[in-house]
């Protein structure tokens, strides 16, 4: 149930502070997302210039990079995914505890990027793990990094508690755990997780 | 510092029998190898590396190259009889026609090195081996006893041209994971299909996806 928003500026004026548990839930959810340590590539030293006095990822609420994946809510996917290390990042998320979520960050990590038909790199990390947003560059400034933290924020505000689109960690039917790739003689097996990434039809 | 073909000599002067050969670069760089038999490679590296007026100590850079079987069309003369109508008579003649015959050369991988002097300041000096084949006979002497940089590229080309490196203490693929088959430096490599999602693909790539999505066309149209 939304409070009238007109309502409630009147209310504050009062003195009264009206919100509902969805709101003040998804508040808590938002306002303190930690990111995992966790760098792949040179997509990795934005990420680190995004956390540091001058673009200071800190003001949203993503002040301190956990090094273990149990303490962290958000994995910033900072790098191309070579096809060695697509099982361990596999591992890594599902190590994480829910509620969870990905920032894909820059060209390798969306597509494989440069690199996409290279022997070893992995076209995507989203063809094994469910990502949130997406930032495309090569690499991109920290502002985009900080855009795609903020595009989160309002996605997590954004979810309702209940019905269809409620978050993942509210569904208990939802996969809490995603296969982990088996790298096999000629590729890794499976090639994706289906469950997770089908192939996106192409509009022309 | 001394020309390729003085290097050559003082090999062979040093080991006997090594049978060095040099390779000619006909680029303006002319930076001529030497191509190494591999029984005789690691005393013709120690000497490189020991002489005092040599005194290779450092290897920069060792690489790889596949050269494939190469199929040559080349044009022989060859006499024939031929029956012919001269004059009105049906006559036996022997006539030399030149006639288009195909031989394979069969194709090696080969490994090259390339050393400088850290105390004479001079270099490189480029060493080549080259394998029997590419499919059975692959294994060269490991230059890791003689020059220890020589470890982590042995394991590359390893990996990736599938080279096998006698005496390399410890020969395992470096880029690739342990189980994996293939040698993807290789010309030949066949990489795994997956050109399922090409949003703009263009030229080889572009070629691969239409192959790639005709295959699976074929293939729904069997399993119906």
């Amino acid at each position: 149930m939304a409070v009238d928003e007109q309502l409630k500026i009147e209310m504050g004026r009062q003195g009264v502070f009206v919100t509902t548990l969805e709101e003040l839930y998804n508040w808590g959810r938002r306002s303190s997302i930690w990111p995992m340590n966790f760098g792949l590539a040179c997509c990795a030293i934005e990420m680190i210039a995004t956390t540091m006095a001058r673009y200071d990822l800190a003001r949203f609420g993503a002040e301190v990079f956990r090094p273990s994946p149990r303490q962290a809510d958000m994995m910033i996917i900072s790098g191309t995914v070579t096809k060695k290390m697509a099982p361990q990042v596999v591992r890594l998320y599902n190590q994480m505890a829910e509620p969870r979520y990905v920032i894909a960050m820059g060209a390798c990590a969306i597509s494989g990027g440069p690199f996409k038909q290279g022997y070893n790199v992995l076209k995507g990390i989203d063809r094994y793990i469910p990502v949130d947003v997406h930032i495309p560059g090569c690499p991109p400034r920290p502002e985009a990094l900080l855009e795609a933290f903020i595009a989160l924020q309002k996605k997590i505000d954004a979810q309702p508690l209940t019905g269809e689109a409620r978050p993942r960690h509210l569904d208990a039917e939802a996969p809490g755990e995603f296969p982990v790739p088996e790298p096999g003689e000629h590729d890794l097996e499976p090639a994706a997780n289906t469950s997770v990434w089908t192939v996106p039809v192409v509009i022309r | 510092m001394k020309t390729v073909e003085e290097i050559k000599a003082a090999i062979e002067a040093a080991v006997p029998g090594a049978g060095v050969e040099i390779v000619q670069n006909p680029g303006p760089a002319a930076q001529h190898s030497l191509l190494l038999q591999p029984e005789h490679a690691v005393d013709v590296a120690k000497f490189l590396r020991d002489d005092a007026e040599l005194a290779l100590t450092f290897l920069s850079n060792v690489t790889g190259v596949d050269w494939p079987d190469k199929e040559i069309t080349e044009k022989v003369k060859v006499t024939k009889m031929v029956t012919k109508t001269v004059d009105g008579v049906e006559q036996q003649v022997e006539e030399t026609v030149e006639e288009p015959r195909k031989r394979v050369e069969p194709g090696y991988l080969e490994v090259v090195y390339h050393l400088y002097s850290m105390t004479k300041k001079h270099g490189p000096v480029v060493l080549r081996m080259r394998t029997k084949n590419r499919t059975d006979a692959v294994e060269l002497p490991s230059m890791t006893p003689v020059w220890r940089s020589a470890e982590f590229q042995e394991r590359e080309i390893f990996d990736l041209f599938g080279v096998v490196f006698t005496g390399h203490p410890d020969l395992r693929r470096i880029l690739m994971w342990e189980g994996f088959k293939d040698h993807p430096m290789r010309r030949d490599y066949v990489e795994p299909d997956d050109y399922d999602y090409e949003p703009t693909a263009h030229d080889a790539v572009l070629a691969k996806a239409t192959a790639h999505q005709a295959r699976i066309a074929e293939q729904k149209g069997a399993g119906q």
